[in-house]
């Protein structure tokens, strides 16, 4: 009784930091499923809009346009990852390690901007002293300062963002964006500029994980340089899950839904698991195995499935030769 | 209207695996010339047609459509003029995205692609007339992912979206080596009612004698990396895969045997 008592408690944390872990999602999912490439930029991206989102804040800028040029600092990251890959010819992935990399020293300076160190590993801010868009701390409050609810807030912000993607991906200049993940080789063939197609989806990418950043910075109250450490693995594992759930065949839509869907039944069996027992610590461990493993299903489903064809067509084979 | 003067490419030069593909080879296409290109494995076939594509850069030479020099600009620039259908079925369509996405992308082949929907309403009409012309029963499937469908069904599609666009120029690579033979019949049908109804200049690389002396206007055939024999008109029409071979061994000096030309029954 205890267990689901608390169970309970806990789903308003587990809906807003699964809303916000959406919109990260939707991220990886636009590089991951629709350009085809695994960028690994967005581990640094989502510490630098949080950094900028809450240094911007703390100096008096209006939160909204703080939490919007967060998302700016994204996409020019991942126009440094998309130019490395396009202009310099490096592999997609170490691209994304690289920015990545270059992103950590970055943040740090972010956050020390203006201190005697100039450098600095988190950076709070507190909703009592800022008009934040939304902090965890009214996660429940749906009364006096339900304008500052994180569902409240992220839902609606879900919403338009989802629209706004899923309008862009059925132009022509989407459409042809996902014809490059889709087909290379048929993209250029279509005369389609796949180099520019990949950098602006990587902006595009990186821009979600940097709004996605500077919100869940407010929501906790604070940046730190090691806030989006594994971020790829937990938008990954939302994908995934929303994709298990919701079966969208490949469609923007549902897959831009299954992202938010994913990341707040993600969260959920974090709480569950939390609950049986299992340290914070473990938290990543446990990750990484369940997203590994939902990568390999697939896979094994295939291979299975061929060797299946196989017994048959040898049976067939026996039969026809015992006939 | 094409027109390739002296266009060499060795891939991984310098290197032991280095493969001189073209050699200084000389190609001029008149409009409405539909060419059909035999030849050995690895006579550079289709390294001639991924140069005029532009997969690659050539090393020297210069290829130029309509008089305008073509030689360094980028694959998806040259898409503007040209048409291309590939041996391989999955690589003409993008499978995730449905039949009607895949022919929405192919009509902007060479304009800008902006803002504005991916699909107008006027030209599902369009694709779907096109679509029946093909006899496939295609256009009551104009929402399904094109990685559903079957190979010479890709393949008819990759035709449309290459001609949907007129091209200057029409590549077709082994487009039905990958079909079984019913289907490859099929699709071939098709090539010739979309040359002919387009009167689209047309190179296609064959591996089948037989299909290269029974379409087009005009036969090529390439040994190491050049043109070795050049047929049309009326010789062309009068062609048989045995004099065909004879002129081989002439040409080439030596005998024309692997087992990936097919002299076809």
């Amino acid at each position: 009784m205890d267990f689901l008592q608390s169970l309970i408690n806990s789903l308003p944390g587990v809906v807003g930091q699964g809303l916000i872990w959406g919109l990260m999602a939707m991220g990886v999912y636009i590089t991951f499923r629709i350009l085809d490439i695994a960028d690994l930029t967005v581990d640094g991206t989502l510490g630098f809009g949080g950094a900028v989102c809450v240094l911007l804040t703390l100096n008096g800028v209006n939160v909204w346009l703080a939490t919007l040029v967060a998302m700016l600092a994204g996409m020019l990251a991942g126009l440094v990852t998309g130019l490395f890959h396009t202009k310099c010819g490096i592999p997609a992935i170490l691209a994304g390690i690289l920015t990545q990399l270059a992103l950590y020293s970055i943040n740090l300076r972010v956050m020390g901007w203006g201190t005697t160190a100039g450098t600095q590993a988190t950076l709070a801010i507190s909703v009592d002293k800022y008009e934040l868009i939304h902090s965890s701390r009214y996660v429940r409050d749906f009364s006096e300062h339900i304008m500052q609810n994180p569902i409240i807030i992220m839902l609606p912000i879900t919403a338009i963002i989802v629209a706004v993607l899923w309008w862009y991906f059925k132009t022509e200049h989407g459409s042809a964006l996902r014809a490059t993940g889709a087909n290379l080789q048929m993209a250029r063939a279509q005369g389609i500029n796949t180099s520019s197609a990949t950098v602006v989806g990587l902006m595009i990418s990186n821009g979600m994980v940097g709004l996605a950043g500077g919100l869940l910075a407010q929501y906790q109250g604070s940046s730190s340089v090691d806030m989006g450490r594994g971020a790829i693995v937990i938008g990954l594992a939302a994908v995934i899950i929303g994709e298990v759930l919701l079966r969208g065949h490949g469609k923007v839509l549902t897959g831009l839904i299954g992202c938010t869907v994913g990341a707040i039944v993600y969260y959920f069996v974090i709480q569950i698991v939390l609950r049986l027992g299992l340290g914070t610590n473990d938290l990543k461990l446990f990750t990484a195995l369940i997203v590994a493993l939902f990568l390999a299903i697939p896979y094994w489903k295939g291979k299975a499935a061929a060797a299946r064809r196989r017994s048959v067509e040898n049976k067939e084979d026996k039969t026809n030769a015992a006939a | 209207m094409l027109q390739l003067k002296n266009v060499s490419k060795t891939f991984n030069p310098g290197t032991i695996n280095a493969k001189t593909a073209l050699r200084g080879l000389n190609l001029t296409l008149n409009d409405g010339d539909f060419v059909t290109v035999i030849g050995g494995n690895g006579a550079g076939k289709s390294t001639m047609l991924n140069a005029i594509a532009g997969v690659f850069e050539v090393d020297s030479g210069s290829i130029t459509i309509d008089g305008a020099d073509i030689t360094r600009r980028s694959e998806h620039k040259r898409a503007k003029y040209i048409g291309r259908v590939f041996q391989d079925p999955m690589m003409g369509t993008a499978p995730t995205m449905t039949i009607e996405e895949n022919l929405a992308l192919a009509a902007r082949r060479g304009s800008r692609r902006t803002l504005a929907w991916g699909i107008k309403k006027s030209e599902r009409a369009e694709f779907r007339e096109r679509l029946e012309s093909l006899g496939l029963g295609l256009e009551d499937r104009m929402t399904t992912r094109a990685g559903l469908l079957s190979g010479g069904q890709r393949q008819a599609l990759t035709l449309l979206m290459a001609s949907l666009v007129k091209p200057r120029l029409l590549l077709l690579d082994e487009h039905t080596a990958a079909l079984d033979p019913a289907t490859a019949e099929r699709v071939l049908e098709l090539s010739d009612q979309i040359v002919e109804e387009g009167r689209l200049t047309t190179l296609m690389v064959t591996h089948n004698m037989r299909d290269a002396i029974e379409h087009g206007n005009r036969l090529i055939m390439m040994n190491e990396g050049q043109i070795i024999l050049d047929i049309s008109g009326e010789e062309k029409r009068r062609l048989t895969v045995d004099t065909l071979l004879a002129k081989f061994s002439r040409a080439a000096g030596t005998e024309l045997v692997t087992d990936r030309v097919l002299i076809g029954a």
